[in-house]
């Protein structure tokens, strides 16, 4: 069961009219590392996964869903009275057709977003690392979005959310280190 | 402290049709060095940690774009 605040994690503050910027955030929207795939993907794997970090993967699915409603607010913001013109202009134009200015799970490419994207392995391992490297790789999409981007309220929020990759990541490391260690050099923080 | 960036220098030739980037650049943030966290880290303060999106000093590590950089002279 989940608690619903009504408000965002960090404060979305968009500076420019600029739909542009709104199709290249559409790759942490429903991208293949994006913040859906992150959110199913960890709540997915709970079920399979030694106790020890079933809470992990809660804590983390749930947060991803935080990121999605940051993405999903600094999209809207920046298409939301954007003409078809507009729209087209920024290389919308196919979205146009097919969803108006509403928001849709699909890349910046337009391709709709597919469970092939995550995996449940069942193996702890194998599904910590795949995490791990979903860090790693949102991570740089942050990177690389905010190398695009001249709206200075918009980068300090996806550097915030850039942030929290960085720290999710240490976590998975920290749940591989506690699956593989070995009994008798328990150690406890 | 280790280093959030490192650098390469690629092969390029005379003949390539872009401008060569001569040095590349990619992120190694403070999470590949620190293995499990140790206690007592540093910590900011309730109110920077909100805003720094993390509540560890060594794990904070922000990213700037070239651009961003070249206007505030970073
Ligand atoms: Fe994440």
């Amino acid at each position: 069961m989940w608690v619903y605040e009504k408000k965002l994690q960090y404060p979305v503050r968009v500076s420019t009219c600029n739909p542009m910027l709104a199709k290249y955030l559409v790759e942490q929207y429903g991208g293949a590392d994006g913040e859906l795939s992150a959110a199913l993907r960890y709540l997915n794997q709970r079920y399979t996964i030694p106790d020890k970090v079933i809470g992990l993967l809660t804590d983390i699915g749930t947060e991803e869903f935080a990121h999605l409603e940051m993405i999903a607010t600094m999209v809207f913001k920046l298409t939301k009275d954007a003409t078809p013109e507009q729209m087209k202009a920024a290389g919308l134009d196919a979205h146009y057709v097919n969803h108006d200015n509403a928001l849709y799970y699909e890349n910046a490419g337009g391709v709709p977003w597919t469970a092939t994207y995550i995996q449940a392995k069942g193996d702890p391992i194998a599904d910590l690392y795949e995490d791990i490297a979903a860090e790693e790789k949102a991570r740089a999409t942050y990177q690389w979005i905010i190398n695009m981007s001249d709206d200075t309220d918009l980068n300090d929020s996806l550097r915030f959310l850039r942030e929290r990759e960085i720290i999710h990541s240490q976590r998975f490391r920290e749940a591989v280190e506690i699956l593989k260690g070995e009994k008798e050099k328990k150690k406890f923080f | 402290m280790s280093t959030p960036e490192k650098s390469y220098y690629p092969y390029y030739s005379p003949y390539d049709p872009c401008k060569p980037i001569k040095v590349k650049t990619y992120s190694t943030p403070p999470n590949l060095y620190l293995g499990f966290q140790p206690p007592n880290l540093p910590q900011f303060s309730p109110k920077e940690a909100l805003r720094a999106g993390t509540l560890w000093k060594p794990l904070y590590d922000p990213y700037y774009s070239p651009y961003e950089k070249a206007k505030e002279g970073r």
